[in-house]
């Protein structure tokens, strides 16, 4: 009879392989129990999980939801080059990226990175290089569509308007 | 565009000169996104310009276009879905894109 306390059998000792495991720019949404489940692993104790949502104000202004576009084939290969080029320069990392197009409600998640490292400090700072570089690069585009029937392109190039 | 001046009349050119003038046109088509579409109207527009020339030619001849005037000095550019240089050359086939300051996250 195997003892109350035995230990649970050995999970393998190999260190999982790091790097950028899933990114994808999807219509669908976001499963972000499952991004984790992807970037867990043995060897894992920190996972870091950034989530962008669709604010309910933009400058004072009530907004009602957000249409998301991109150059497709293209927002798909910078994510994963972006991501990429995080894990590169940190040894160890796990990374698992989506972010979401199409038109969205306010608080919903439109970007989920989930960054996983042995220790805390790799895992926060390379969801948040991830995030930043994202921002600079990938062609996603934002339309706002704001309660009182406007809707504007977000532009952070303009100082005025805040970038989710 | 006409180049060279050519591009009147060119059924009426002898075959020859037909070809040399054809050799030296490609009609490229530009991919465009968000602020860029609405300016334009449309989301592709087929350009004419010189075979092979740098893309900023390409966004050039787009000013004249209604709504090219929206377009800033120096619009970020890509071609064959890479991020490139106003300079770099564009290839028949080639698939550009006019890029708007992005917005993800």
């Amino acid at each position: 009879m195997t003892p109350p306390h035995a230990a649970p059998a050995p999970r393998s000792r190999t260190p999982a392989p790091a790097g950028l495991l899933h990114s994808a720019v999807t219509t669908e949404p976001i499963d972000v129990a499952r991004l984790i489940s992807v970037a867990q692993a043995s060897g894992i104790g920190a996972l870091s999980v950034f989530l962008g949502t669709v604010r309910d104000l933009n400058d004072g202004r009530p907004v009602l939801g957000m249409a998301y576009e991109a150059y497709e084939a293209m927002a798909q290969r910078e994510l994963a080059a972006v991501a990429g080029e995080v894990c590169d320069v940190t040894p160890g990392l796990r990374v698992a990226i989506e972010h979401r197009i199409g038109t969205l409600g306010i608080g919903e998640v439109s970007v989920a990175i989930v960054a996983a490292h042995a220790h805390r400090g790799p895992a926060l700072e390379g969801a948040r290089a991830i995030i930043e570089s994202l921002k600079q690069r990938v062609p996603i585009w934002k339309c706002e569509h704001y309660v009182d029937g406007e809707r504007a392109w977000v532009d952070p190039t303009k100082p005025a308007t805040g970038a989710g | 565009m006409t180049a060279n001046g050519w591009g009147t009349a060119l059924d009426q050119k002898p075959e020859s000169l037909r070809r040399r003038y054809l050799a030296l046109v490609m009609s490229v088509s530009v991919l465009l996104f968000a602020s860029y579409a609405d300016a334009f109207g449309t989301r592709r527009l087929v350009v004419p310009v010189a075979a092979p020339c740098p893309v900023g030619d390409v966004v050039q001849s787009m000013r004249t276009l209604p709504g090219g005037d929206r377009l800033p000095v120096r619009p970020l550019v890509a071609i064959n879905q890479a991020y490139a240089a106003l300079d770099s050359i564009v290839q028949p086939n080639d698939e550009v894109a006019l890029i708007p300051p992005v917005a993800g996250g």
